[in-house]
């Protein structure tokens, strides 16, 4: 059963345990979304925190997207690559605030999908406004990177990619189809 | 001092987060009838992805529903029972996205006149002062702004095109256009939520939306219909479970297999 709640972890004390933690994040890192399995979820910036709440270890993560398919298998990936780590079960929470942005992306996670064919996102623009803009569509878009040779020659083939966090592009220099992490 | 909080409504609570909820499920299942025969593999891709979004979304509100309703007394709902084990009567979703895929024109103008609405409710409801509610928003909107683009750019595409694809989304806004007068109606289950600082005010949403709208579609040459009158408005629409006769059909083939098997899993 996934909890799903809104509200900041729950205090804990960083200093239980230590040697267990570090395991514990050593077993993350080696878990990949499998819709993108060259990039752990670590260096996708899913996994947010890791806590030791009432004697049990509590592992909080945050979707990518509402409806990412790829949730479920991430949850019990998880499970399963600490279970064989530290011989104990954890409890994973999903906390949906503050919401998952790309920006959470760590360097070594962009490079990783470079080095897959696939074009990191540029930052995401977040204006911070709750006011609705009037007309979206007109957001000016930045050039997108070649993943295969660097051109910035590059156009937009569909809004939607292989999965729903990425789009399909086309370099006009290589001629090579990629897909765009979108900015998000 | 500052004024008490007032306590959530719980039963109106359950209701907007049911139309909440039931306006994503039901586009969704929409969408989702594209599969394998969208117009061209990319937006068969596109329409599904944009349902994947919406049905995710969907059980963040169901889910949250679900579980307001099981605080207010039996019975214990699931998302699931809620999504399978209602009546078209019990549903709580806009007119508007019940209505048939018809042809690509009609989809992607319904699509439009949803999406840019949704986009300024979620951004409202951002604000929320039930944390769960503007936590789902802040999530749910940044993926309805990338909607938004998509089915603005299509109308135009679509309706500055060829003559013929002119035509087609000119008939798809005259005929869905009476269906979002409905969007905007703010009946008393809305009413006592926005004076509890819970939910969107849905009317004052309605300038930005009409010229958002307006400014796409005269970029697309289409016109809006003179005709004024809007179906489902004065508390007899889709949100208090009055639907158009599409919406059984649609219930029927999305909860056949759970009613036929209730403890099918896979």
């Amino acid at each position: 059963m996934v909890t799903t709640r809104v509200a900041d972890p729950p205090a804990h004390d960083d200093a239980t345990q230590p040697a267990t933690r570090a395991a514990i994040w050593r077993a993350l890192a080696g878990v990949v979304d499998p819709e993108i399995p060259t990039v752990s979820i670590v260096e996708l910036g899913i996994v947010r925190d890791v806590a030791r709440s009432n004697g049990a270890w509590v592992v909080t993560v945050t979707p990518t997207y509402s409806g990412c398919p790829a949730a479920r298998i991430i949850e019990a990936d998880i499970r399963a690559a600490i279970a064989s780590a530290i011989g104990e079960d954890v409890r994973v929470v999903t906390a949906l605030a503050p919401a998952w942005t790309t920006d959470w992306i760590a360097p070594e996670g962009r490079q990783k999908l470079r080095d897959a064919g696939i074009a990191p996102p540029h930052a995401a623009m977040h204006d911070g406004s709750t006011q609705p803009r009037s007309v979206t569509f007109r957001r000016p878009r930045e050039a997108v990177r070649c993943p295969n040779c660097g051109s910035l020659r590059t156009t937009e083939l569909a809004r939607f990619g292989s999965t729903a966090c990425k789009a399909q592009y086309r370099c006009t220099d290589c001629l090579e189809p990629f897909d765009f992490f979108k900015p998000h | 001092m500052t004024a008490p909080k007032p306590a959530a409504p719980a039963a109106e609570l359950s209701d907007y987060l049911l139309r909440l909820g039931d306006n994503g499920l039901v586009l969704a299942q929409r969408l989702g009838e594209w599969v394998g025969k969208g117009p061209v593999l990319e937006e068969d891709i596109a329409s599904t992805n944009v349902g994947l979004d919406l049905l995710g979304q969907a059980r963040l509100w169901l889910t949250y529903a679900a579980e307001v309703q099981a605080n207010s007394g039996p019975p214990l709902r699931s998302e699931d029972d809620l999504a399978f084990f209602r009546d078209s009567a019990e549903f709580r979703n806009l007119l508007l996205v019940e209505q048939p895929n018809g042809d690509y024109a009609d989809t992607i103008a319904r699509q439009f006149l949803f999406d840019q609405w949704h986009v300024l409710l979620l951004g409202q409801l951002t604000l929320s002062r039930d944390e769960r509610i503007a936590g789902i928003a802040a999530k749910a909107v940044k993926e309805v702004r990338y909607h938004v683009e998509r089915s603005a750019d299509w109308v135009i595409r679509l309706g500055d095109g060829t003559a013929a694809s002119h035509e087609r989304m000119q008939a798809a806004i005259d005929a869905l256009w009476m269906y979002t007068g409905e969007m905007f109606a703010v009946d008393a289950t809305e009413r006592a939520l926005i004076d509890a600082g819970i939910a969107a005010d849905a009317a004052a949403l309605q300038p930005t939306w009409q010229s958002s709208v307006q400014a796409v579609l005269d970029e697309a040459t289409i016109a809006i219909p003179a005709d004024p009158f809007m179906q489902g408005t004065g508390s007899r629409g889709g949100k208090q479970g009055i639907h158009t006769e599409h919406l059984s059909r649609l219930l029927a083939e999305m909860q056949a297999l759970p009613r036929s098997f209730p403890d099918a899993r896979w």
